[in-house]
Formats: C-alpha cells, structure tokens, sequence
C-alpha cells in the first residue's frame, strides 16, 4: 500500500516576481493522511490551488498513480478523483442534501430531462449512512449544524468518486463532539483506502491525524517526516523558523479592584441562564466554553446585538438599560467579533475605512455639515497600523480582502484602539491565523491590559486562556459553570466544568480533547 | 403544550400567503355578497391570468437573485409588432401569437445576453431595455393606437368545455410546466442554487450565465404571453400598455413570498396566489364601491400589509428555528429525562 498515489516534482510558482513556492517536492503514499503545516503565506494555499487546477505551476509537474497530472481548471481535478473541502463550505443552504450533492450532475428519468428522484435520495442515503448520518436525503441545508453541513460536504467528495481528499481547516466551525465525529471519519476513510492531505493550524489535531507531516515555510519544504516523531515544538520551530520559547508574553500588569463592567443575573430563554460575572480594570478575563455553550450569545447580548429578558449589565457603573451598539461604544466598550470576514470587516474597504469606522465623529469637523477630515483620519489609522505592524500597502489603498489573515485580524482589533475604550469583548481573535500573528495578538492584549482597559477574551483554546488570562470563567449549555484563578489554572478541572450537563460525552472521555 | 403552540405558530406562518388569501377573501365578501359567486371568484382568475403569466416568468428572474424591470415594454412591443403584421400584412391569429412569442424571446435573449455577458447588473440591464423596448414600439406605431381584428379577440372570449375560459387554461398550463421545470429538472434546482449563492455554484461547476440567462429568456417569452393573453381581451394595444405592469409581476412573486434576495419562491403556490391577490384586491374594492379615486391608496395599502406581514413571518419563523443553546427546566418532575435539542449532539 505504500506506492505513493500523488507526487509533487519540483514545483515552482512566482506572482509577479514574487516567490510563492520554490522546488516543493513532496509525495503521498497510498492510504496515507499527510498534513500539510506552515504559516500563513507559506503557500500552502498556493499548492492546493496548482493541485486543483486553479493555478498553473511556472515548473515542475505533478504525477498522480504513475501517470503525469496537469489539471487546467477544477474541473479536471475533479475528474481525477481530488476533492476539497473547504474552511467554507460550498452547499446551497435553500435545497436539499440530495440536491446539493447531485446538482451538477443530476441522474435522469430515462431520456427525459426529469430528474430521477429515486436514484438521487437512495444514493444520498447509502452515502449518508455510511458517515452515520441519521438525516433525510430531503432535509433542507439550512436546518444542518455546522459539523452535519461539513460532513455533507463529504458525502459530496464522496460521491464523486474521490480517492484523494484535501481538507483545508476543516475544524474551525466544529464543536469538540463534531471535531471528535469528523476524526473518526477520517480514520475511517483511511482503512477503505482514501488517501488525505489534512492542513490546519491546530497543530495538535494534526499530530494526532498524520501519518506524515510536511512542513512549508516561505514556499519551500523545510521539514518531512512520519507524524510519530513530531512534536509541537519542532512543528512551530521549523514553520517560523526560530523556536518560540514562549509562545504567551509575561504579563507585566496586576488587574485592579477597580470593576469596569458587571453583569448581574443575566438571562433569555433557551440561550443563558443567570449569569453573574465581574471584569475589573486591567483585567484580562477567560471565557472559556465549547462551541455552542452560548459563550459568543453571552458576548452579543453585553453589546446590545441580541436581547435579553432579566438582569442588568453595569458599565463603568452606569446600568445600562435597553442597549444598542452604539450605547456600547460610547460608553467605552468595543466588540472583536468571531467572524472577522462577515461580521468584523468590510473586505471590499481599504484600511483605513475599516480601522475609523467605529470613531468616524471623533474626525468630523465640529460645525454643521461635519464633513470627515480624511487626512487626519488617515494618519491616525497610518499609526495604528504601525503601532500595531499591519503589514499592508498604503492604508488608504489597500483593500482589506486582499490582507493575510493575521493582518485582517489587526485591522478588526485596530478599528477599535482608535476610541480608546475601556473594555473590551474579544470573541476567538485568534481563529485561523497562524502562530506568528497570534504571538502578536496575544502582545496586543497583554499591552492593551497595561495600558488599563479590562478585556473579556473568548477562546476554545485553553492554552491560550490559560497562558493569558488573570481568571477564567467556564460556560456550558447557557450557564457559568466554574471560575478558576491563575494559581488553580489546570485543563481538567476547566474541561469537566466545560462538559458539565453533558453527561454522555463526558463518560465515553474522548470528547475532552482539543 | 408550549410546544404544541409553537408547533402550529410554525405551521399558520409557513401558510400565512393563503390563510391572507382567504381572510382578504372573506372580508370583501362580507362588503358585497355579489362578490363571493362563483362568476365573480372567475371573473378575478381570468383577470389575475395576464399577470399571473408575467409574474411566473419574474419568479424564475428573482429565484436568480435578478430583476427584469423590462417586462412590461416587451408586453407592448411584441403585441405591436404582432398587431402591425396582421395590419399589414393580414396574418392569422395562430401566426400573430408565434410572432409576438418570438419577439418576447428575443428581448428576453438581449436581457439575458446584457447581463451575462455585458455584465451589467439586472437592474441596470432591464432598466436600459425598458426604455429600448418602448421607444422601438413607439417610433413603429407613432404611438397611433394598434387595433386587433376578431380572430384574435376570439381567443380572449373562448372558453375550454364552455367552462373554463382560456386565459385560465393558459395561466395554468404555465404554472404547471414553470412548477414541474424549478422541481423536476437539473435546469430548476440549479436556478435555486445560483439564486442562493452565485460563487458557490460557479464552483460547482454549474454553467452559472446559461442559468441566468434563461431565466431572463423564460421571463421575456412570459412576458409576450401574458401580454397577448392581455391584447385577447382587450382588442387595442395603445402607447401605454403594459406599462408599470412589471410592478404588479413583482409584488405579485414578493406575495406569494419570492425573496429579492434570490433561491427562496415557488411559482405554486406562491407567485399563483400573489397575482391573484392583487387582482381579487382591485375587484373587491370595484364590487364594494369604494370611491374610484381611493382604489389605488387602499389597494396600495392592501399590498403593503400584506407584504409587510409576510416580512415579519419569515423574520419569526427564523426566530423559531433557531436551535436553543439550552433547554429551560419544566416544572413537571420528568424534567431530566427530556432529551437536549442540541447542535453537538
């Protein structure tokens, strides 16, 4: 079984002079799950897209089975049995499983240009069932769960015929239980013969998963070897290049006693119960759940996005009755969304848009018409994005679409330093970006917290609560479910807090790892 | 029971296009009884037939995540081309409809083309033809009035079985082949699929401009149908005709809950009711004697409501299936062995 199935040969690509990958050669045996680890701008991206047919490679070739692969549109990736699945996910939330996995290849009634139902809901449900999948072939999309949607998406690479499957951060929307149920899929998609190229920055769910790992840095393969002799440290190691001793920066400040935001019995229907907590200045505060706990609902409702039906949040002091956004941030309060492509940018805005969005009053003139002074805004945002090293073009130019991920994320963090609050509700700022940028996040956090301002951080990495936080708070199904201080940090007295009323899960003892 | 409650909450919202269908119903029935015949309920069919035809073509356009503001410029277009050949040229009915089908065709084939390989916006592209399609008509006609001869006023008055009259057939007939084309073909459920997410079906592979573009290629060759159907009963197509028809083809698809968003709509029931919604409006305030010059206010109010009702139901109905993070404890003393809604189960 160990005859390599896909082989990269010396492949080379450059944009416009600039080097993306340089003499990558690398191969994948048969049966085999390889994950593929760099930072962001590595070219991982870049190689998937000269594997799928999106791009042309300037040399080398690539050889699938024993014949030569050079696919020129997706489509012939397709045909030679490589599927992807995306971080986002390709279905038509307003048709059916059935539908989406047929839609471009509908089976006929006979030589009528009628769809053959029967075929379609019997092939989804064979496929279905064989992910153990308990849905109709005929449910909607729409009435999926993030990691029932992904596993359709699957179901869809399978039912193409695919033999070889690259996941490209699969596990970013998923729960725990999800994560552990799509693992289990991988495994066993690897016994009937599949061969897998896995890529993530979850490096621990990639050592788990690989039989080999291939490391980029800088579009060149600087590490290959089997899984087993891996460790964390030499994957980070070998993708930046220098060992980051210490990932976490010390914290150089001391929370006050003095409370800046305080959320007293807090609840809605069907999505938080009774939540009390307190965030003092300079207070850099965890809140820790699974996905799904109500952790992000808790976060939108201290912002005034969604409705609550009891309790009082207490901002600086002053209650604050029937909130909305823009309460929030005159008050001093400032909201880094989960979602920073749909809910924290405007990728089609250039940076400085982004970065004065929130304070745009702050640079009108102060008589009647309040025209905006642009070039006031744009050096404010010019130092801020220096202070912060946004690595970008000219900031009045450059589109926030066309920044890293990392970068993009600075830009969300950097639209609300403008305005100076107070606190601060960070919702997973460090999701899908690489450990270069999240060292710099995290050095964001540690100096907005000595500069006084109290920050709610939430994360579904533990380590990164844990590396960074005075306190942490543990959520689960909608209620705190434990506080823990520095000196009590532990993983499993906060993940049992994190499973509580989960009974089943926690039983069986798998779910608990991340 | 809170369940059961929510349960038929769901299920009177889901309907809410029907149950207002019928309450409006009812209510001009109770104003003037003459209103609630058999006669009268035919009389709107008939009528709602000539929009009704145009909106199933909108619905096609809108399921796209388009517009096609053109449709009623191509309803006085082709029916004057028709109209000026069999003036000239002494051409028969059945040859008159083929024409003015053609020409429907073709200034669907102009939209469709402008948007799909032009690139311009539906929007923009439709609103261009609008005038296009009037001013062709116009410099044709010099805006002189163009008068139909029986053998085509004939079919407007004919009735299938000495029951049914014609434009209903008609009307009919399209919904069921618009009907059977969105659920039964590849054609249908990939206009749903551009309509929900354009990028995603490009990367499906699906041929997103062909989709697209026939769609606007259907809408056109509605859009002469209907307006045929229309010149049948009335006769005379004069410079105004068809004009701001497009307006009623697409409150009549929002009605029957056609998002402008794209991939949400059917033609039955939906896009059927709508159009005779608005028709059974206008007819009930003619039967109720409402003062002729507010028809328009309350009808416009009429719509307005309904529409407005149809907003908050989908905004509900999203509301109520949103998966709950937790489920609140029962006072009844099973509460724990209630098995969690939840999304990671």
């Amino acid at each position: 079984m160990l005859e390599n199935i896909l082989q990269f040969d010396g492949i080379s690509k450059s944009f416009f002079g600039v080097r993306a990958l340089e003499d990558v050669s690398f191969s994948l045996p048969g049966s085999h799950l390889l994950g593929l680890i760099g930072e962001n701008g590595a070219g991982k991206t870049t190689l998937m897209n000269i594997l799928g047919g999106v791009l042309a490679p300037d040399s080398g070739r690539m050889r699938l089975r024993t014949a030569d692969y050079a696919p020129r549109r997706p489509a012939d990736a397709t045909g030679a049995g490589i599927a992807f699945i995306h971080q986002e996910w390709n279905l038509f939330t307003n048709l059916s499983i059935a539908d989406n996995l047929f839609i471009n290849r509908f089976p006929r009634l006979g030589r009528s240009p009628f769809i053959n139902r029967t075929v379609t809901r019997k092939q989804t449900a064979k496929l279905l069932e064989s992910l153990n999948l308990t849905l109709s072939p005929e449910t909607l999309v729409d009435r999926l769960t993030p990691g029932e949607r992904q596993l359709v998406e699957i179901a869809k690479a399978l039912s193409t015929g695919a033999e070889i499957i690259i996941f490209d951060e699969p596990t970013t929307s998923l729960t725990a239980a999800e994560t552990q149920r799509l693992f289990d899929i991988i495994g066993g998609l690897r016994e009937q013969g599949k061969s897998m190229i896995y890529i993530s920055h979850n490096l621990g769910n990639v050592l788990e998963l690989a039989d080999d790992i291939v490391v980029l840095r800088d579009g060149r393969v600087v590490d290959t070897g089997p899984g087993r002799d891996f460790t964390i440290d030499r994957m980070i190691s070998r993708m930046v290049g220098r060992a980051i001793d210490q990932i976490f920066p010390t914290r150089e400040s001391r929370p006050s006693q003095e409370i800046v935001l305080e959320v007293k019995g807090l609840s809605q229907t069907g999505i938080v119960k009774d939540i009390n907590l307190v965030l003092h200045k300079a207070e850099v505060l965890g809140l820790f759940g699974l996905m799904g706990s109500g952790r992000t609902e808790l976060a939108r409702m201290l912002f005034g996005l969604e409705p609550f039906e009891r309790g009082e949040i207490l901002a600086n002091g002053v209650l604050c009755s029937r909130i909305c956004a823009g309460d929030c941030i005159r008050r001093g309060m400032a909201f880094v969304t989960e979602n920073r492509r749909e809910e924290g940018l405007l990728m089609e805005a250039t940076v400085v848009d982004n970065v004065g969005l929130a304070a745009l009053p702050a640079f009108a003139s102060t008589r009647f018409p309040r025209l905006l002074r642009h070039r006031q805004l744009s050096e404010a945002v010019t130092r801020i994005a220096e202070s912060m090293r946004i690595k970008s073009g000219p900031v009045a130019r450059t589109l926030a679409k066309n920044l890293s991920g990392g970068n993009q994320q600075k830009v969300v963090i950097g639209k609300w330093l403008m305005s100076r609050p107070a606190i601060f509700i960070m919702d997973e700022p460090t999701r899908g970006i690489d450990v270069g940028a999240k060292h710099e996040v995290y050095s964001i956090i540690n100096d907005l917290a000595a500069q006084g301002a109290g920050i709610l951080l939430i994360s579904s990495e533990l380590e990164e609560l844990m590396g960074l936080c005075d306190r942490i708070l543990v959520m689960s199904k909608g209620e705190i479910t434990g506080g823990f201080n520095r000196a009590e940090f532990a993983q499993e007295p906060i993940l049992h807090a994190a499973f509580k009323g989960h009974q089943r899960l926690s039983q069986n003892g798998r779910a608990g790892q991340r | 029971m809170r369940k059961t409650r929510d349960t038929m909450l769901v299920m009177a919202l889901r309907h809410t296009p029907l149950i207002l269908f019928v309450v409006i119903f009812l209510l001009f029935g109770c104003l003037s009884p003459r209103f609630l015949s058999y006669q009268s309920f035919e009389n709107i069919v008939k009528q709602a037939s000539y929009i009704g035809i145009a909106a199933v073509g909108m619905t096609f356009v809108l399921l796209t995540a388009g517009i096609d503001l053109s449709i009623g410029s191509n309803m006085y277009l082709s029916a004057v081309i028709a109209g000026l050949l069999i003036q000239n040229h002494n051409l028969p009915a059945s040859l008159a409809l083929v024409v003015c089908l053609a020409v429907g065709l073709l200034f669907g084939t102009v939209n469709a083309l402008a948007v799909t390989r032009l690139k311009l916006i539906p929007f923009v592209a439709t609103l261009g033809t609008l005038w296009i399609g009037r001013g062709v008509g116009l410099w044709l006609t010099k805006s002189v009035p163009v008068e139909f001869p029986q053998s085509v006023t004939q079919i407007g008055s004919q009735k299938l079985f000495d029951e049914v009259p014609l434009p209903v057939v008609v009307f009919a007939l399209v919904v069921l082949c618009a009907s059977v084309l969105l659920r039964w073909t590849a054609l249908g459920r990939q206009i749903y699929a551009v309509g929900n997410d354009l990028e995603a079906a490009k990367k499906a592979g699906i041929n997103t401009a062909r989709v697209r573009g026939t769609a606007f290629i259907i809408c056109g060759l509605l859009a002469a149908l209907g307006g045929f159907i229309s010149v049948s009963q009335l006769g005379i197509v004069n410079a105004g005709f068809g004009k701001d028809r497009e307006f009623d083809a697409i409150a009549a698809a929002v009605l029957g809950g056609t998002s402008l968003f794209g991939g949400i709509g059917s033609v039955f029931p939906g896009t059927v009711l709508g159009a005779i919604l608005i028709q059974m409006v206008t007819i009930g305030l003619v039967s109720a004697q409402v003062d002729l010059y507010l028809q328009p206010l309350v009808a416009a109010g009429i719509i307005f409501v309904a529409v407005l009702l149809d907003s908050l139901r989908t905004r509900q109905l999203a509301k109520l299936s949103r998966r709950h993070i937790r489920v609140e404890e029962l006072t009844s003393p099973r509460a724990g062995g209630i098995v969690p809604m939840l999304g990671e189960e």
